[in-house]
C-alpha cells in the first residue's frame, strides 16, 4: 500500500473529478505540481481549492499568494540525537509533500490495520488541497544543539527588547516553526496536527496560533484586506511577482551568508494584542490620525486614493504609516503575511484578539528591528501590545523528490 | 469509567486477536462463496443463509430489511464477541469479516441496538487448524497472572485504608489512600472492563450519571478522598463507604481472573493506561483533593510497561525500530517521574499541586512521546 489512493477516494482524486483540477491531479500524481508559484502568473490556476507547488527554489508560503487561514506552530526539540532529528525533517518533508498535494499522510486515514491507529488523522479527507502551504523555519535556540553553533547566521540573534513589549514566554521563541496557510482552516489545522503527531518524542509543540482574515496580500488583489481595527493593511506590501523587490528585501543572497540559507529568508512572528474595546470608543478622527490613512478608502493623509504615494510630512509625527514607511527607515521593507486572530475572550470579557504579525525579510537587523525601533513613538502603541515574539531563519525551498527541509543546513556537503 | 467505549475496545481487540491468528493471509484467496454468510435482519428475525461453514476467513453479508437500526454480532458460545458491526440502518447492507477457528458460534442481530439480540447457532467446521505464536499465549497467561496478583496485593492495602477510615483516623487514612490504589491503577483497563465495578470504586463526582445524587450514589475511593482532604473529617457515612469499597474490591479480586485478555487487548490496554495519564493525571483532575496524581501516574506507567515487556519479544521481531523507540521513551518517562520522588523504592511522590505549569508540560510532552509509538504496539504484535 504505497499509495492509499488506490483504495479510497482521495482528496487528489476528488480534485480530479472536479474537472478544472484534472490537469493538476495528474501533475500531483507525478510528484511535480507546478501551479501558482511566485514569478508565475500569481492567480493562474490558484483558485481556492488548488494545490500550490511544494518544490521550488524558495519555500512556498512566503511570496506565494496569501491564503485565508493560518495555523502557526512553534516547536522545541527534545531529542539530542542529530540523526533522529534529521529523520524527523525527512518524515515531515514527505508528509508536507503529500498534504500540500491534497493527499493523506502515510497509508491514509482508513483501510489499514483495524487494531492500529491510522497514519492520517482523517479530518481533511474529501477536502481539496485548498492552496495549503507549509513553511519551516529554524529558531536561534536550535543552533545551541547538534553542533550547529558554527552554522548559525549572524543575523539570527534573539530579537532585542522593544519599548512596550509585554512578552509571554509561553507564546514566544521555539527551536523551529511551521507556518501552515490554507483557504480552509480544517486543512491548515490538519497539517499542523499531523506534523506534531509525527514529531512526538523528538519535538514538542511550544505554542501555536490560529489566524483568519489575512491582513496583507502578496498579490495585486482588487481589494486590500483590513485588520481588526477596520483599516486596510498591506497596501504597499511586496507582491509575489515583484522578483526584484523580493531579491532586494526578502531572499537571503549568496553573499549574505551563510551558504545554507541562500534562497531562504528570515521570519519574524509577533502576537500583537489589540485593545479592541478602547479602539472602538475612539473617535474616527483619532483613528485616522493614528494610522495616517482614512478609514474608508485607505488613502494616505492629504491624498484621495489608496495607492497614492503617501506624503509623510502631512501626517502627524506619531502616525503609524509615517513611522513604518520605508522612507522613515532607510528603505527597510518587509514582506508581511500576518493574520487576524481571536482566541475568545480574556476572562475580563474583553476580546482576546489582535494581529498575528508575520514578516519575511532578508535581514532582521535592517528589517523588522530597524522598523520596530522606529515605532517606539507610534500613536498606535496606545491601542496595541506585543505579547508574543519569535524569530526564525527560513531555509531555501525543497528542490525535488529527493530533497528535504533543512538539507542544506544538516548535510555535510552543503 | 467509560464502559461503553471499553466494551467496544474489547470487541475490537478480540476480533483483532483472531485476525492475528492467521495473519489475514487468506483474505485475497477466498473466492469460494462457502464462507460468505448472508444475514437477513428484520425487527423480529435474524435469518442466516447457512448454519455450517468451513473455518477460516468468513464474511457476513448483512442486509437490514427491518425498520430499526440494527447491529450484528458473531459471538463465541460464552458471548464473547468475535466481530460486530453497529449502526446498520434500515434498508442498508453491510459486510464484516473475521477469522474463525472450528467450533460453535452464534450470530445475533440486535434491532434497535438493544438487548441480548435474536440469535442463531452456527458452526465452523474442519478447515486449517489455526495456530498462534505460543509466545503470545505465554504473554497472555503471564499478564493474567499479573492482573490477579495486583488484585490480590491490593486487597490488604485497601483493607488497611478502610480500617483507618473506620477507626476515624484521618491522618492514617490519608497515608493509606494512595497505596491502596496502585494495583487498581496498574491494571486499570482490565479493572474497568468490569463495567459494574468501576463506577462503584473509582468514579469521580463529575462522572456520576444523569439523575444520580452525589449524596447517595457516589461511592468509592474518590468520595472518601474528598471527605479526607476537603472536609477533613470522617462520619458514619464514610465508615459505611469504606466497608462497601472492600466489598466491591473483593468482587473485583474474584472476577478479574476471568477477564477476556488477548495480545491486542494487552497492547491497546497499555496505550489506554497512557491515555488515562494524559487525560486525568497530567491535568491533576484525578486526585483533585489529595493531589496524589503522580502515584497513579507511576502505577499507570508500570502497568503499561508490564504489558509491553510481555509482548516485546514478538513486537521486536516485527518492528525493531518501534521497540527501540518504546524502550527509550519508557526509560525517559520513568527517569522524569523519578525526579518527583526522593526515594525510588517508595511511592512517596511530590504532591501534584506543587508541580508547576512548566513541569506539567514536560510530563505531558513525555507522555505524548511514549503514547504515540505505544499506539502502534498492537499492530506490531498482530503483524
Amino acid at each position: 500500500m504505497t499509495d492509499g489512493n488506490a483504495q479510497t477516494p482521495s482528496r487528489r482524486a476528488l480534485l480530479g473529478w472536479g474537472g478544472a483540477g484534472l490537469a493538476l491531479g495528474a501533475a500531483a500524481a507525478g510528484g511535480a505540481v507546478a501551479v501558482a508559484r511566485a514569478g508565475d502568473e500569481p492567480d493562474a490556476g490558484a483558485g481556492a481549492g488548488a494545490a500550490v507547488a511544494f518544490h521550488g527554489a524558495h519555500q512556498a508560503g512566503i511570496a506565494t499568494p496569501v491564503q485565508d487561514r493560518l495555523h502557526f506552530a512553534a516547536f522545541d526539540v527534545t531529542t539530542d540525537d542529530r540523526a533522529e532529528f534529521v529523520a524527523l525533517l525527512k518524515e515531515w518533508t514527505e508528509a508536507a509533500r503529500r498534504m500540500t498535494a491534497g493527499r493523506p499522510v502515510g497509508e491514509g486515514a482508513h483501510g489499514g490495520l483495524p487494531e492500529a491507529p491510522p497514519d492520517d488523522t482523517g479530518e481533511a479527507l474529501g477536502l481539496e488541497p485548498s492552496r495549503l502551504t507549509l513553511t519551516i523555519g529554524f529558531g536561534p535556540s536550535l543552533f545551541d544543539r547538534f553542533d550547529l553553533a558554527g552554522r548559525r547566521p549572524e543575523a539570527l540573534e534573539e530579537l532585542p527588547r522593544f519599548a512596550g513589549d509585554n512578552l509571554d514566554r509561553d507564546r514566544s521563541g521555539g527551536d523551529l516553526c511551521v507556518q501552515a496557510c490554507a483557504d480552509d482552516p480544517q486543512v491548515a489545522v490538519h497539517a499542523v496536527r499531523n506534523l506534531a503527531r509525527i514529531g512526538f518524542g523528538r519535538v514538542v509543540v511550544r505554542w501555536s496560533q490560529l489566524g483568519f482574515g489575512k491582513t496583507s496580500s502578496t498579490t495585486a488583489d482588487t481589494q486590500t484586506p483590513r485588520n481588526l481595527f477596520g483599516f486596510k493593511d498591506g497596501t504597499r506590501n511586496i507582491s509575489g511577482a515583484e522578483t526584484d523587490r523580493l531579491d532586494k528585501h526578502v531572499w537571503v543572497g549568496k553573499k549574505d551568508g551563510p551558504d545554507w540559507l541562500a534562497g531562504g529568508s528570515y521570519l519574524v512572528a509577533r502576537r500583537i494584542r489589540m485593545h479592541i474595546e478602547t479602539w472602538d470608543r475612539t473617535s474616527l478622527q483619532e483613528q485616522e490620525d493614528v494610522f495616517g490613512r482614512d478609514k474608508g478608502e485607505g488613502a494616505p493623509v492629504g491624498r484621495t486614493k489608496e495607492r497614492d504615494e503617501p506624503f509623510l510630512k502631512a501626517m502627524k509625527p506619531d502616525a503609524h504609516v509615517r513611522l513604518a514607511h520605508p522612507d522613515a527607515n532607510a528603505g527597510a521593507t518587509l514582506l508581511r503575511r500576518g493574520y487576524s486572530f481571536t482566541d475568545g475572550t480574556d476572562g475580563l470579557g474583553r476580546l482576546d484578539a489582535g494581529l498575528f504579525f508575520l514578516a519575511y525579510q532578508r535581514d532582521p537587523r535592517t528589517g523588522f528591528i530597524r522598523v520596530q525601533r522606529n515605532l517606539a513613538q507610534d500613536a498606535l502603541n496606545e491601542y496595541i501590545q506585543h505579547v508574543g515574539s519569535a524569530l526564525f531563519a527560513v531555509p531555501p525551498g525543497v528542490r525535488d523528490q529527493g530533497d528535504w527541509w533543512g538539507r542544506t543546513l544538516f548535510s555535510q556537503e552543503a | 469509567m467509560r464502559p461503553a467505549r471499553l466494551t467496544l475496545l474489547t470487541a475490537v481487540a478480540t476480533a483483532a486477536a483472531l485476525a492475528a491468528v492467521t495473519g489475514c493471509t487468506e483474505k485475497g484467496a477466498d473466492a469460494d462463496g462457502d464462507r460468505v454468510i448472508g444475514v437477513t435482519a428484520t425487527d423480529d428475525t435474524c435469518e442466516v443463509s447457512t448454519k455450517e461453514f468451513p473455518a477460516g476467513h468468513v464474511e457476513l453479508a448483512i442486509e437490514n430489511k427491518g425498520s430499526k437500526v440494527t447491529e450484528v454480532y458473531l459471538l463465541f458460545p460464552d458471548d464473547r464477541v468475535v466481530t460486530e458491526r453497529e449502526n446498520i440502518g434500515p434498508g442498508t447492507r453491510q459486510r464484516v469479516t473475521a477469522e474463525v477457528k472450528a467450533g460453535d458460534y452464534r450470530i445475533a442481530c440486535k434491532p434497535g441496538m438493544r438487548g441480548k439480540g435474536i440469535r442463531q447457532d452456527v458452526k465452523a467446521t474442519g478447515g486449517k487448524a489455526v495456530k498462534r505464536d505460543p509466545r503470545l499465549d505465554e504473554a497472555v497467561a503471564a499478564y493474567r497472572a499479573y492482573v490477579q496478583a495486583q488484585a490480590d496485593e491490593t486487597l490488604p492495602k485497601a483493607e488497611a485504608f478502610a480500617k483507618a477510615v473506620q477507626d476515624g483516623d484521618v491522618e492514617a487514612a490519608r497515608k493509606a489512600y494512595a497505596p491502596s490504589r496502585i494495583g487498581w491503577e496498574r491494571t486499570e483497563p482490565v479493572a474497568e472492563s468490569f463495567g459494574d465495578i468501576d463506577p462503584k470504586v473509582d468514579v469521580r463526582e463529575d462522572g456520576l450519571e444523569d439523575g444520580q445524587d452525589p449524596a447517595t450514589d457516589w461511592t468509592g475511593w474518590h468520595r472518601l478522598e474528598k471527605a479526607l482532604w476537603q472536609d477533613g473529617k470522617i462520619g458514619d457515612r464514610e465508615k459505611e463507604l469504606a466497608g462497601r469499597l472492600i466489598t466491591d474490591l473483593t468482587d473485583w479480586q474474584k472476577r478479574v481472573g476471568t477477564a477476556d485478555i488477548t495480545p491486542t487487548s494487552m497492547a491497546n490496554g497499555a496505550k489506554e493506561l497512557l491515555d488515562e495519564v494524559a487525560t486525568g493525571k497530567v491535568t491533576g483532575e484525578e486526585e483533585r483533593y489529595s493531589h496524589t496524581d503522580l502515584v497513579d501516574f507511576k502505577a499507570n506507567v508500570e502497568g503499561a510497561e508490564k504489558s509491553y515487556a510481555l509482548l516485546k519479544p514478538v513486537a521486536r521481531e516485527n518492528d525493531p525500530a518501534l521497540t527501540r523507540n518504546l524502550d527509550k521513551q519508557f526509560a525517559a518517562l520513568d527517569a522524569l517521574l523519578d525526579e518527583y520522588r526522593p526515594d525510588t523504592t517508595s511511592y512517596e511522590f511530590t504532591p501534584y499541586d506543587k508541580v508547576g505549569k512548566a513541569d506539567r508540560k514536560e510530563l505531558s510532552d513525555a507522555v505524548n512521546a511514549l503514547a504515540e509509538p505505544l499506539s502502534r504496539l498492537a499492530a506490531a504484535v498482530v503483524k
